[in-house]
């Protein structure tokens, strides 16, 4: 399994049956390959539905019900439509259980940084602002550095989508909680050492005890 | 009364210099035929507001590559390449507003509101030199409303009143942008008399709407 594969399969685990989840774009749209059978989540689209479904077959296919990243999708039995400020309202609100998003920068306080590299790559914030701040549980489904740069740190030095956000951090690597102490590694994955996730880790990790094996089913 | 116009008629109501809305999220939803003839018209010093930038090829990106332009507010312009350079060179100004925040501030300002508050984007650079207000000991960031003169939207079903109806995800901004503008254009797939669509499935009431374009699927 890949490497990415292998983060959103983890992910997937953390969901209870009936919880309302977003998925942004790229890896964490892969998470919904991974929920497990005996438990159903419902998810969200912010351009406007929930009960979003896999991709259509070729007949299926209509152009007005895509993914938030303009992608061609169906909707589950019980699907609803509506507007972006509903849509929107059902994020500020605090109606969607789990956000997963994908993070340029983590730090130990939970502050996130994701949408912008001044100079560089400005895309703009779409909705990750908003769900950052409304969903109830919002877990970062990452790669644990780029290309070998650190992407854990002690304070990020991007400019910021969302302060004291992050609650779980799921990497190749293992799964991280932001607490008020600071980051405690729960999971490691056993292809690693503690010493080895901590090298790639500027943030320095809190251990309790032995940290447990990073477990997929 | 009659509302229903052709679309260089349509084109007409677009004054160079005007703030318009442009319904539609990645272009799904959005009013393709008004926004061709715009690009054809070639009107100038337009602000944009809108979800998002498109592609260069799909939907408001093509008024963006022709350069009408001098200021863009947005949610979301990663997925157009040209919004970013001429951002960057300092060719067109851009504003990125939180999703939900733009909806909201549209929403302010066709339903008579002085604004909303907010507690997306506290804490990051997007909150700079905006007003805080505490409510219950709770920050959150005033925004203000965001009217236009005009607003060029799409819906699925209209009838001659101007009753709306959209399927699927095309609602997005198309229904809240109504409400904002002095003038409000829709261009619609499918054309029926009043009466023709059952009044509990009207998503935008007509009064919201000055005047149809019949724009055929």
């Amino acid at each position: 399994m890949d490497v990415k594969s292998f983060i959103a399969k983890r992910v997937a685990r953390e969901f209870k049956d009936g919880n309302l989840v977003n998925l942004g774009i790229g890896l964490p749209t892969m998470v919904a390959n991974y929920v497990p059978e005996n438990i159903n989540v419902i998810f969200q689209s912010e351009n406007g539905f929930i009960g979003l479904g896999p991709a259509p077959a070729p007949e299926q296919l209509d152009p007005a019900i895509t993914n938030a990243g303009g992608i061609p999708v169906t909707v589950k039995p019980g699907a609803a439509f509506f507007d972006s400020a509903t849509s929107f309202g059902i994020i500020r609100g605090g109606h969607v259980d789990y956000t997963v998003l994908g993070a340029l920068q983590v730090d130990e306080k939970g502050n996130i940084a994701n949408y912008m590299i001044p100079g560089k790559m400005v895309p703009g914030m779409g909705g990750a602002m908003d769900l950052l701040t409304g969903a109830k549980k919002v877990i970062v489904a990452m790669e644990h550095t780029a290309k070998g740069s650190l992407k854990i740190l002690k304070k990020c030095n991007l400019p910021l989508t969302a302060i004291n956000a992050v609650d779980l951090i799921v990497t190749e690597m293992g799964v991280i909680e932001v607490t008020p102490e600071g980051l405690v590694l729960k999971e490691i994955n056993p292809e690693y050492t503690v010493e080895q996730v901590q090298a790639a880790t500027e943030a320095t990790l809190i251990i309790k005890g032995k940290p447990e094996i990073m477990k997929l089913d | 009364m009659n509302k229903l116009i052709n679309i260089e008629q349509a084109i007409d109501l677009i004054k160079d210099g005007d703030t318009i809305f442009v319904g539609g999220f990645l272009g799904v939803g959005s009013p393709h035929r008004l926004i061709d003839a715009l690009v054809k018209r070639g009107t100038k010093n337009l602000i944009l507001i809108c979800n998002d930038t498109g592609t260069p090829e799909v939907g408001v990106g093509k008024l963006v590559v022709n350069k009408q332009f001098r200021k863009i507010i947005a949610s979301h312009i990663g997925t157009n390449k040209e919004t970013g350079r001429q951002m960057m060179e300092g060719e067109t100004e851009v504003e990125l507003v939180p999703q939900g925040t733009l909806i909201e501030q549209i929403r302010s300002a066709g339903y008579g509101l002085g604004g909303v508050l907010t507690p997306t984007g506290l804490g990051t650079e997007y909150a700079k030199g905006k007003q805080i207000i505490n409510v219950d000991g709770k920050d959150y960031l005033l925004e203000k409303p965001l009217f236009a003169d005009v607003a060029i939207i799409a819906a699925t079903k209209a009838d001659k009143f101007g009753n709306l109806f959209y399927h699927g995800a095309t609602r997005n901004f198309n229904n809240i942008t109504s409400s904002a503008a002095k003038i409000t254009i829709a261009e619609v797939e499918e054309l029926v008399e009043i009466g023709d669509i059952d009044p509990d499935i009207v998503h935008t009431p007509g009064i919201f709407v000055e005047y149809l374009v019949n724009g055929g699927k």
